[in-house]
């Protein structure tokens, strides 16, 4: 198979009856890997790796506050492809799962914020600092409540997809605008990037990094989260299908009877 | 588009729409922040910059809803959307319009209601000057939140939730180019920014804008 065949057998998902065919044959096994890598990266992370040094058993927050601020910059930019893909393509699914998004990003946006807040207490000595992350991530959290408003405030389904695809468009763009707006404003007590890093892993890179120690459970509960991810979105979508097929199933019967 | 321009000036003169709640609620925002805070002239001095450029913001925000709600509810809307001029000249319009109507008095207040606040003496033609260029961007962000919103029933709380983050870079750059200019410093990189983003803003934002409006119409 050529690789554009191999694309056009991609927007077969666009189908919904597809979709929720494959979906629901995939969840179960999604459901256990997700179980698996998550309490495994947890477990091995909150229990079986040692104290650091200075920041005595605080450090294992690490372990919810970088994959939740992982997937709360994911989660959006993932709707952002499923807005184009709807503004572009019109294929119902995509603007659905876009919806079906929008919460758990709004909710990883607020674990990451509060968990950094219950570190940043004891690190730095206070709840809460006008750091340019940490502002970043709160005006993030806003466009997420901004979203989901105008998908809920908007009785026409069509309409809403419309407006909160285009939405997402303008907003992406601002939001990336006001991040570097806000490293120009402050600089910040948050450290830069310091796991995802090949180079830092491999020891070539020598600049601060997250040890090794606690690198592989992280990256393990990272895997784990974005599973989870993955399963809530096809989960969620698979019932806005579904409560999209009853409202249509409604309306059939009050025009036949 | 001139006489589009004129009605809508006309309209908000002399239905006591925009033009005078911004400017009055400018006034009270900064004539209050003195019995709020204290009357130390020094302290004033520093935040001056930073109040001036909030109440600005929270002026343009404030009349926003009367921006295109008007006009939809008595269809003059739909008569715009199917006249010969393209939606995006009439958006563009709309938003020159409540520029020159909320943006334009808070740039000519500013320096006066300065006075009030303390404002050092090098901070006057930077404040003018951020708000000169950072207003028209609060404007036309605005008219995009408002053509998201407009066909909706009580969507003012919406449209401020929707337009708050969107504010967020222009109102940066702007109080840190009056804020800098205040203090004496060079205000060069802020100032290329604001302007840059203004620029932008005006360039693009009338197409996502008209795009969203024939969305609302349809």
């Amino acid at each position: 198979m050529s690789i554009s065949t191999r694309l056009n057998a991609l927007w077969e998902y666009a189908n919904p009856r597809k979709f929720l065919a494959t979906t629901e044959r995939v969840l179960p096994v999604l459901w256990l890997l997700t179980a698996v890598t998550l309490i495994g990266g947890l477990v091995w992370g909150f229990f079986f790796t040692p104290d650091d040094y200075r920041q005595g058993s605080t450090v294992k927050i690490i372990y919810i506050h970088v994959p939740s601020a992982f997937l709360a910059t994911s989660a959006w930019f993932m709707m952002l492809i499923t807005s184009l893909v709807w503004l572009i393509r019109r294929h119902h699914v995509s603007a659905l799962a876009s919806r079906a998004a929008a919460p758990i990003g709004a909710v990883m946006t607020l674990i990451a914020l509060v968990t950094g807040a219950i570190w940043g207490q004891p690190m730095w000595g206070t709840w809460w600092e006008w750091d340019p992350r940490l502002t970043s991530f709160l005006v993030l959290f806003l466009f997420y409540l901004g979203y989901m408003a105008l998908w809920e405030a908007i009785e026409d389904p069509d309409t809403a997809a419309d407006l909160t695809s285009v939405l997402c468009l303008v907003g992406s763009v601002f939001a990336v605008l006001s991040r570097y707006a806000v490293y120009f404003w402050n600089q910040g007590l948050h450290q830069g990037a310091s796991v995802l890093r090949a180079g830092a892993v491999a020891g070539t890179d020598t600049t601060e990094k997250v040890s090794n120690v606690y690198a592989y459970p992280l990256l393990l509960s990272m895997a784990g989260f974005f599973l989870l991810f993955v399963a809530l979105v096809f989960y969620r979508t698979g019932t806005e299908i579904r409560a999209r097929r009853i409202k249509a199933l409604l309306a059939r019967e009050r025009v036949n009877g | 588009m001139i006489a589009l321009l004129k009605r809508d000036l006309v309209l908000a003169l002399r239905a006591g729409g925009g033009f005078g709640l911004g400017l009055a609620f400018f006034l009270i925002v900064t004539v209050l922040v003195p019995f709020s805070v204290g009357p130390q002239s020094a302290l004033l001095g520093t935040i001056a910059p930073g109040v001036l450029w909030l109440g600005a913001l929270l002026a343009c925000l404030l009349s926003l809803d009367r921006l295109l709600a008007l006009d939809w509810e008595d269809g003059t809307l739909d008569l715009l959307a199917t006249a010969p001029l393209p939606l995006e000249s009439v958006v563009t319009i709309k938003a020159l319009a409540h520029w020159l109507a909320t943006g334009l008095p808070l740039v000519l207040a500013a320096p006066v209601l300065g006075v009030l606040l303390n404002l050092p003496g090098p901070g006057f033609l930077w404040m003018v000057i951020s708000l000169a260029l950072g207003t028209p961007a609060l404007s036309v962000i605005g008219t995009f939140g408002a053509a998201l919103t407009v066909g909706l029933k009580r969507g003012g709380l919406l449209l401020s939730l929707l337009v708050l983050p969107l504010y967020v870079p222009t109102l940066i750059y702007g109080a840190e180019v009056a804020r800098r200019g205040a203090e004496g410093m060079t205000v060069a990189t802020p100032l290329m920014m604001l302007a840059g983003i203004s620029a932008a803003v005006i360039a693009l934002l009338p197409f996502a804008s008209a795009a969203v409006l024939r969305v609302n119409l349809r």
